[in-house]
């Protein structure tokens, strides 16, 4: 399990639009770095970030390995009903990580 | 993900649509982003692009792109995709919007390999294209460096 923050409020009224910051721990290795060894490192990175407001995909990122180490980004919602924002990183090596967060909607 | 030979055969017929003096900038550039736009207007505005001016470190640099949207279903902003000029793939990202995300805003942080001049394009619900871009000066730069 990667290790995630999530930062989003717990509650918000009907309507509202609410800031969502995700970050996870990740390399971002991009394929392009020589190691010490003298031989290529090789590439490692999430490509695809998707996030859904009770199942409904709300926003999606592709990145490519120009996105920093340890993908960090900010978006928005309207806030519709409570439940759970689920987000999602999937990338190379089989990297394929969820995580979701409670928000009441009043 | 297509091949080598199809990029290439993309590629070619991009520069095709290419107007005579549109970008200035290197031709990887100019082909992703022609590659996105397709032979559709790109014009300057809308979109904000929020990058330093000036880097210390290029492994990890914030940048944040706002565009001007009331984000309904009438009117609203599809896509938002950043580009470069100088790292070794020309795509940063390409950001998926719908009007319920309320606000056509992302922040990230990205790799710089050199200073260079980053591109903000966005594409409307309508199939409008409006862009942004800026230039960024990166004193240590990421991606091709050797890890220490």
């Amino acid at each position: 399990m990667a290790n995630v923050m999530v930062n989003a409020p717990k509650t918000a009224r009907k309507g509202e639009v609410v800031q969502i910051k995700a970050i996870v721990l990740h390399p971002m290795e991009t394929g392009y770095r020589v190691g010490t060894n003298g031989q290529m490192i090789p590439r490692n990175i999430i490509e695809r970030f998707t996030a859904t407001w009770n199942g409904e995909e709300i926003f999606d990122m592709k990145f490519s390995p120009a996105i920093a180490a340890n993908p960090f980004v900010t978006f928005f919602a309207t806030a519709s009903e409570s439940g759970k924002i689920g987000l999602r990183w999937k990338g190379d090596n089989d990297f394929d990580v969820e995580h979701s967060v409670d928000i009441a909607v009043e | 993900m297509s091949g080598r030979r199809d990029f290439l055969a993309g590629a070619a017929a991009s520069v095709v649509l290419l107007p005579a003096a549109a970008w200035a900038s290197p031709d990887s550039l100019a082909l992703a982003i022609r590659e996105v736009v397709g032979d559709k207007e790109l014009r300057e505005g809308k979109v904000k692009l929020d990058i330093p001016p000036l880097v210390e470190n290029g492994n990890t640099v914030p940048l944040t792109v706002s565009v001007d949207s009331p984000m309904t279903d009438a009117d609203f902003v599809k896509a938002i995709h950043v580009f470069n000029e100088k790292n070794p793939q020309p795509h940063v990202f390409s950001a998926t919007l719908k009007p319920r995300n309320g606000k056509a805003m992302i922040s990230t942080r990205i790799k710089l390999a050199d200073a260079q001049k980053v591109v903000a394009v966005a594409e409307t619900g309508a199939g409008e294209f409006w862009t942004a871009s800026a230039n960024v000066i990166v004193t240590i730069a990421a991606c091709i460096e050797e890890p220490s």
